[in-house]
């Protein structure tokens, strides 16, 4: 079994599906938080794109060297300095957004830095979660897998939360796929969905 | 030993044809010692060259026969199964002109005098080595390089080649470099050549036919260079505050064992190290910077390049600090460079690039096994 055959990644990673479906061929992508490079090395293998992934962890970089993809090594926190304006046709940030503590200047850095961005995060409205915190329990769930006291996750939101903070920051949202597993989520997806993914642009 | 590459010889390769300097001085005939590790492939395309920093030589890894103590300075990063797998790659250490371990230098004897260059040995550039080299390559037979690799001034000749000769670099690796020196690091370079320049024995660089060495200025240079290539934090861990005598003796005498390290690693070091050749790395050093007629614009300096880069800086390198090797990757990244950057938590300041730091090797490791994996 190979652990870069797209189709499997694919599979484990329904938002990777979802964010390739809008990336054309040949795009330039800057990953934020891009882990072990597999998003990065999926949109390479299935899009052609020129991507560079921007990494704290060393066992990531590691990681995404030996996966083949381009790494930096940087805290995004710190900001997307190296990066020239309007550089890359596309900046993800994928299942990081919520981990982020500041969460607004960076998504104004995707801005600079890309012609779109493109978000995916756990959805904190899904209704299991509603129904853990009903009971009176945080949350813990294969999308949000950490304990309260162990969780890098300290900008959990809904759809409707995200929704309203693009609109706050004067962002377009330009598409958007709510799913939970590899299912797609329109029927009441701040409720029905485990994961959204984004797509947005500067300017109303 | 473990994982060595074994018994090495060092080679000579002569050239005759004049090398011009970008001084405009011109060395008609020249040497250059070697040494390789590994076995060239038979499409001659598996070849990394390691370039070497201010003090060191084409001796990279492995011992000698009749010295078997003298292993290569970088023998924890070159051999079977190490980062640099020399079951994999052929590895070539050259010993760059103007040193004093082997290749033509201010201490060999100029054909035309019959007595050493001294000071008459050009003042060499970067790009003077990375020219050199490439012959040195033309004569083994290598057209294209897998890698060229070094750190600090060494770092520096991988970046040369990459904009010297673009098509024959597949892989720059860039280690604990800079695009160019900083005011500071100049100032320390001129403060280590004044030691050397006042020396009474320097005798204007012809100190040879006098029977003397400049050991002193030599011995402050060095002192001097090795305060910079190590952390306030390293030093601290090491050595503290600790007196060789448990006590403080009211005189001049080495109290402090920080002072008794760096005089005994000074002493060591003029023992061997040919004076003149310290003044012209340091220059090399000083005037690297391929942004410069570019007007100081480096993304510029950059465009020739094609080769894929691994930039990697350490935390505590203050000489070389991370934000210059930083400067580099984005040079890269405006040119739409494969490189790939890592900041190596490490104590050891700017001779971490030297050390077997195993983060640091597993790096190395995962991209040069990339670069195997694709010859």
């Amino acid at each position: 079994m190979s652990a870069h055959d797209p189709i499997e990644l694919a599979a484990a990673r329904p938002d990777f599906a979802a964010i390739a479906a809008w990336i054309p061929q040949g795009a330039s992508v800057l990953d934020l938080g891009c882990g072990d490079g597999s998003l990065l090395r999926y949109l390479k293998d299935t899009r052609k794109v020129r991507g560079y992934g921007v990494e704290i962890s060393d066992s990531n970089i590691v990681a995404c060297i030996r996966n083949g993809v381009n790494v930096i090594q940087g805290d995004l926190e710190s900001g997307l300095s190296g990066f020239e304006s309007n550089a890359f046709d596309f900046v993800l940030l994928s299942q990081t957004l919520q981990a982020t503590r500041h969460t607004e200047p960076l998504v104004r850095e995707m801005l600079r830095v890309g012609r779109e961005g493109i978000v995916s995060f756990p959805n904190f409205g899904y209704w299991k979660n509603r129904m853990n915190v009903l009971r009176g329990n945080m949350p813990v769930s294969e999308a949000l897998p950490y304990q309260w006291y162990d969780t890098p996750n300290v900008h959990l939101c809904t759809l409707h939360d995200f929704e309203d903070f693009c609109r706050d920051l004067d962002v377009t949202v330009l598409d958007r796929r709510v799913m939970t597993g590899s299912s797609e989520m329109k029927l009441l997806p701040n409720l029905l969905g485990s994961t959204a993914v984004y797509r947005f642009r500067r300017g109303a | 030993m473990n994982n060595s590459v074994g018994t090495v010889t060092a080679q000579r390769a002569t050239f005759d044809t004049p090398l011009a300097f970008r001084s405009g001085a011109v060395l008609p005939r020249y040497e250059l010692a070697y040494e390789t590790y590994g076995t060239l492939n038979s499409d001659k395309s598996n070849a990394i060259l390691v370039c070497h920093a201010l003090s060191g030589h084409h001796h990279v890894a492995g011992h000698y026969a009749d010295d078997p103590k003298n292993t290569g300075w970088w023998d924890n990063m070159i051999g079977p199964g190490k980062p640099v797998d020399t079951g994999k790659f052929f590895v070539i250490g050259v010993n760059n002109l103007g040193g004093c371990h082997g290749s033509t230098g201010p201490s060999s004897i100029a054909p035309e005098t019959g007595k050493p260059y001294g000071a008459n040995f050009p003042v060499v550039t970067v790009e003077d080595w990375v020219e050199s080299q490439a012959r040195l390559a033309d004569q083994i037979g290598i057209r294209q390089f897998a890698a060229v690799m070094g750190g600090s001034l060494g770092g520096m000749q991988a970046i040369q080649w990459s904009l010297s000769f673009p098509e024959r670099v597949r892989h720059a690796l860039v280690i604990a470099a800079a695009p160019h020196l900083t005011a500071e690091n100049i100032a320390f370079n001129d403060v280590a050549r004044n030691a050397i320049l006042t020396d009474p024995d320097f005798h204007g660089g012809n100190f040879y036919e006098h029977g003397v060495v400049p050991r002193r200025g030599l011995r402050l240079a060095r002192m001097l260079g090795h305060i910079t290539y190590l952390s306030d934090d390293a030093m601290a861990d090491k050595f503290g505050r600790s007196l060789r005598s448990g006590k403080l003796g009211y005189g001049y005498d080495i109290e402090f064992e920080i002072e008794s390290y760096l005089r005994y690693q000074g002493d060591k070091f003029a023992s061997y190290f040919d004076a003149n050749t310290y003044l012209l790395m340091t220059k090399a050093l000083d005037y690297f910077d391929p942004a410069r007629e570019y007007n100081g614009n480096l993304d510029k300096a950059f465009l020739a390049a094609q080769a894929d880069f691994l930039v990697v800086s350490f935390t505590t390198d203050w000489r070389f600090a991370p934000e210059r090797s930083r400067e580099i990757v984005n040079a890269l990244l405006h040119n739409h460079r494969n490189v790939s950057y890592a900041e190596i938590a490490s104590t050891h300041g700017h001779d971490s690039f030297l050390m077997p730091d195993q983060h640091y090797h597993e790096v190395m490791r995962s991209y040069l096994d990339r670069v195997a994996g694709d010859l």
